[in-house]
Parts: structure tokens; sequence; C-alpha cells
């Protein structure tokens, strides 16, 4: 039967395609009393052999996909399989205890994971017992008869339905047969969400059900225009749908036909636009949409997709790709924007009442400068192979930027007496997402070489609602007054000093924030690689001129919903 | 018995990658092989046991081996340990 899901559109596409599920299934189980120990000692081993088996077939595949670095985790996840005073220990319990192996796997792991938890100066340690719980669960299927999902070894297309997707799960998958993404939670801004604009692949995230209504194999229709998923759908449906992702295809075609040509206002002003990006590998779709800078390399992503914390030399290495694949145009790198909603297994951070206002980002780096000091470093000798700008996150004083470029600037010269070839100039700037750094913007432009105005981020902040929290999303307010005064007080003081200002939030690529921003003068619009060229033919039809006034009746409305209407009518008046 | 005194230069000790080469070598031979540090011993065979001793950077240890094959053990050992730049 035929069902249907709504949820939000979050990246722009059709896909039909049987439904693959990326759930883990039900592990939990009865302690039993056996008898025969031998029996259920040959059930561990076969688990076990199962396991190995499929981690080597994971194993090889990832290092094709992901490469071999990526794929040395699960020769660990090997060895801990074939270890002989593990499955010794078991095998003992099952003896001495007279227990099911479930109860014995169960037990030996929980007492490894509480001596790897144990070591809480080690983060290395507590890295391990996630391995540990990693492939208990693999064996633990097993015994169940239950299949785990195996997303690295999916060969035929498919559309992912998921609770939530991590940046773990999407670096296991392979862009070839990924069709679709469908979730249960998350919104426009989740990371899910941007994950796969910037895979370039349909996704509908927040529906809520999806998991429950889906089942695996079931044809699914996912509808990144508009939201919809179609669960078992009509042929009349695969038909429409189809047109419509035929449609949208084609309008994608006449976009394409922007990608030499410059930024450029109908009154001849020129802007940039660029593209957001989570690894190196991303620089190839910036190019392909046309992109002239990347305004927000998320370095984040380099820790979160390492297995251990990524050494200097292996950010060198990232920073360096992604600026010689950018053949000289900017490429503004975010330092470590870790906390908040983004966690490293092998940095523990403290447990906290609000992570998104607690320990995170520059307050880690300037905390922890063993961690921030590689970083620059490795930016700094990147910056002499293309155009490397830099670009701290959450600062919210003056001070916090003088001590974070203090940091930098002692590293610079240390590579430079040691006769490392840097860059003569790198842009040195923040990110604006703190309302206080915001309301100060005027100090902190004699300091920064520019500001990029982080959306989500201020949004967040300046009208106190929790970006995941679905009961208070109504106060995600792009357009209101409110915004549009700081983001407005952000680019006149950038410009006051001679300083250019950026916008790597969602809303650089929102087609109705975009008149508003022309009118306000931002230099910069970074946004999802597959935003950009809609927005260049967007900015085409615009000046200046018209859109100042828009912003000057913007900026005295009352409510986002005016704005929003103000800004389609003025749209609808240019046709 | 073979044995011999390492000295731990690798910043993060014997963990994650290095500790799954070493215990890879070792289980490449016949003889009972432990690592010794800080008083306790485990198989160096077991890549768990290996692991909860957290051996740290500067960490002095001692690999042992009884067996057929244990002084060729303690040269592969050896040989793994200079090549990852574990010890010097």
């Amino acid at each position: 039967m035929t069902q249907k899901l709504s949820g939000i559109a979050a990246s722009n596409g059709v896909a039909v395609a049987p439904a693959y599920m990326l759930v883990d299934p039900d592990l939990t189980f009865d302690k039993k009393t056996i008898s025969d120990a031998d029996t259920e000692k040959a059930r561990l081993h076969s688990a076990l052999d199962a396991s190995i088996k499929e981690l080597q077939q994971i194993k090889a595949v990832a290092e094709k996909s992901l490469g071999s670095e990526e794929a040395e985790v699960f020769e660990a996840h090997i060895t801990i399989l074939q270890d002989p005073e593990m499955i010794g220990q078991i095998e003992g319990k099952i003896d001495s205890d007279k227990v099911n192996a479930e109860e014995a796997l169960k037990e030996i792991t929980d007492n490894f994971i509480a001596i790897f938890e144990g070591m809480t100066d080690n983060a290395y340690m507590q890295e391990r017992a996630a391995d540990v719980r990693d492939v208990t669960k693999r064996v633990m299927s097993h015994l169940l008869g239950k299949n785990l999902p195996n997303p690295a070894l999916i060969n035929s297309e498919v559309v992912i339905v998921a609770h939530d997707l991590t940046p773990s799960d999407t670096a296991q998958l392979n862009r070839k047969f990924v069709k679709g993404f469908i979730t249960d939670l998350g919104g426009r801004t989740s990371h899910s969400a941007i994950m796969s604009r910037t895979l370039e692949i349909p996704a509908v995230v927040g529906t809520e059900d999806a998991t429950s209504t889906i089942k695996q194999g079931d044809k699914v229709i996912v509808d990144g225009l508009d939201g919809i998923g179609i669960v078992d759908p009509s042929d009349e449906d695969v038909t429409t749908y189809t047109q419509k992702g035929d449609d949208f295809a084609k309008q994608k075609a006449e976009w394409d036909k922007l990608k030499d040509e410059a930024s450029v206002s109908k009154d001849g002003k020129n802007f940039t636009i660029a593209a957001n990006i989570g690894t190196p590998d991303d620089v190839a779709a910036v190019n392909d949409n046309g992109g002239e800078a990347v305004g927000l390399f998320r370095s984040e992503f380099l820790y979160m997709d390492s297995a251990e914390l990524p050494d200097e030399e292996k950010q060198f290495q990232a920073y360096k790709k992604a600026a010689e694949d950018m053949h000289g145009k900017q490429v503004v790198v975010r330092t470590m924007d870790i906390g908040g909603d983004k966690h490293l297994d092998y940095l523990p951070l403290p447990e906290e009442m609000n992570p998104f206002l607690g320990y995170r980002a520059i307050r880690i780096s300037l905390k922890q400068p063993d961690l921030f000091r590689p970083q620059l470093r490795a930016l700094l000798r990147a910056s002499a192979f293309g155009n490397i700008a830099i670009m701290f996150p959450m600062i919210g004083t003056v001070d916090e930027f003088k001590r974070a470029r203090a940091i930098y600037d002692e590293e610079r010269q240390n590579l430079i007496n040691d006769g490392v070839k840097v860059a003569d100039h790198i842009d040195v700037g923040m990110m604006m997402e703190v309302p206080a750094a915001v309301l100060i913007a005027d100090k902190l432009a004699k300091y920064a070489d520019f500001f990029s105005i982080g959306t989500n981020d201020l949004i967040q902040y300046t009208f106190a609602a929790d970006r995941g929290n679905e009961h208070v999303s109504y106060l995600y307010q792009p357009y209101n007054p409110s915004l549009l005064r700081l983001i407005k007080k952000v680019i006149d003081s950038a410009h006051a000093e001679g300083k250019w200002a950026g916008m790597c939030g969602e809303m650089a690529g929102d087609q109705v924030a975009v008149p508003l921003l022309m009118g306000m003068g931002l230099d910069e619009y970074s946004m999802s690689a597959t935003s950009m060229l809609q927005t260049r033919s967007s900015m085409k039809k615009l000046d200046t001129k018209s859109t100042a006034d828009l912003v000057d009746k913007a900026l005295d409305a009352e409510t986002n919903e005016d704005v929003a209407d103000m800004v389609k009518q003025f749209m609808a008046g240019l046709k | 018995m073979e044995s011999k005194d390492f000295h731990i230069i690798a910043d993060t000790g014997l963990h994650a990658r290095p500790a799954t080469l070493l215990v890879q070598t070792a289980s490449k031979f016949s003889s009972e092989i432990n690592l010794a540090y800080d008083g306790k011993s485990v198989n160096l065979k077991s890549i768990m046991g290996v692991m909860s001793l957290g051996v740290g950077k500067d960490a002095d240890v001692t690999i042992s081996a009884d067996g057929a094959d244990e002084k060729d053990a303690i040269s592969a050992i050896t040989d793994t340990m200079t090549k990852e730049g574990l010890s010097d």
C-alpha cells in the first residue's frame, strides 16, 4: 500500500530506488543456563568467523573507496576478534558459569570496555572502548541471527533510510549507488542535510517515522525539492516523480551554462560565490559548479572522519590538496569547530548542560594549544601551495581574537625561522556567529582581515533557540529584521575598515535572502556547491540600487513573514 | 628464553595502530611471547591485553619470548618497533 511521508526538503532532486535500512537491529537477548558448553563455544566461533569474514570484505571495499589509511580501523577490529586472551576468557565463562555465548560475550567485552573507559587520562584508550563495542555488536548480531547494516558493501542503487546520519555513516557510503536519503530526525541545517547537499544527493529529513514505515527493499521515492517521501508508490507516482526529477535536471542544465561566468549584478557590481566543503574531495564539485572560492572548509571533518587525532602532517596534506585543486582561488579554512553537537571519541569533553553555550570551537583551541598549534602550522605550510585564508570560529571578544592571532603569529615566525616556506600574506579572519561579537564588529574589524557570518549559529544564539529542537524551530527566522540588522552591522563594520564580509551559513544560498544580502553589500556568498549556479543566475537579474531600497524597507519591518512577503513581491515585480 | 628491553618513544605510546602491528608480528610465531610493563605482564598476541596496559610515551617495557622460534620472534619484534618509530 502506498504511504506518504512528509519532512523537510534538505537536498534538491528526486530519487526512486529500493530502500536500504541503515538501522541497527534489536540486539537484546536472554541470559540462559546451558548444559552443552561445546555447542555454545561452537556458536561463538562461527559468529566470530562470520564477523571476521565480513570485516575483511568491508576492509577491501573501504580500501578502494576510502583509501588504505581509512581502512586500517577495520584491520584493528579484525585483530580484536582474533584475540586469544579475549576468546579464552569468553570460553572460560561459558565453561565455568554455564551461560550462553551471548551472555559470556557481553560480560567479558563489558570488562574490557570498562578498563579502557577507566583510562580517562588517555583519549586513545577511550576510543578503543568504542572499537570493542563496535565489534561486539557485530558478533552479537551473528549470534542472534540478525543482520547488521554494512553500508560499505552496498553495490546496487538504493535510497538510504536512517534514524539520523552521522558523518561516519556517510563516510562509508559509495556515492555511485546511493540515490537518496530519508531520515527520521534533522532539519535543513542538520549535518545529514548539509552532507547530502555536499554529496548532491536528494534528501528528505525530519520525517519522524521513515524507519518505522519503510522496510528493507521497499520502493521509495525521495522528493528533495518539496520534502516528500513516498513508500511503495503507484506506477503513476513513479512516472510523475521521474518527470519532476527530469525537469529539475533540465533547470539545472540551464544554470550550468553560467559555470564559467562571473557573479555580477545587473548593474555590473561583482560578487564572489563560494562553496562550503568538508574534505578536499569536495573541491571537485566546487569546480564543477563554477565556484570562485571555498568560503568555508569545515576542518572538523578531518577530525571527525579520523580514528585518532589527525597530526600536523595529515592536516597539511588535506589543506595543501584543497589549495592546489582550487588553482589559486581562495580557500577559507575554519579552525577546529568541535563541541556543541560535534564530538570526537578520542577527545572526550566534559558533559555539559548546554553544549552549544559551552566548551567548543576557539574556546577549546585557546585552552588546548597542543591541538591548535599543529593545525595552524599545517595551514601555514599549506599556504605555500595556493591561496589559504584562516578563520577562527565562535569568537566573542576582541581579546579572544587577539589571543588566537598571537598564537598564529608565533607559529608563523617559528616556521619562517626554521626555513619553511609560507605565503607572504594570509587573510586571518573570524566567524561572526556570537551576537556579542556582532555588536562590537567595528572594533573587531581593526584586527580581523575579514568577517564571515555563520547564520545557523548566529540565528540560534540571537533567538536563544536550539537549532536541533523541533519545538522551537519556528524561531529559525533568517529574515527577521533583528537578524538583518545584525548582518548589516557586520557588513558595514567590515567595509568601514576596508575589509571584506562574507557569509558561510545556509542563508547565503537562500533565494529569498540573496536580494537582501546584495542590497546590504555582502561581498562573498558561501553555500553548498549545488546552490551556487542558481544564486549566480538570481544575481544577474538584480541590481544593487533597488535591492538597497528593499533592504531599507526590510530593516523597518516587524516580522520574518513580512520581510519574506516583501522580497517575494519585489521579485515578482522584476518579471 | 629470550628477552629484550625497549624504551617507547612514540608520542601515542603502544596504542591503536602500533599495538595492532606488534600483535600481528607476535602472532606469527609459535613461542609464548609476553609484554611486561609496570609490574604487569600480558600476552603480546592479545591486542586487548596490550592495550589494557596503557603503555605511554617514555615507558620502559620488556618483551620476552619462550619457545622454538624465540630468537626470530624477538628480532622480528625489534624490527617492527624500529620501523614503526615506537622505540629507538
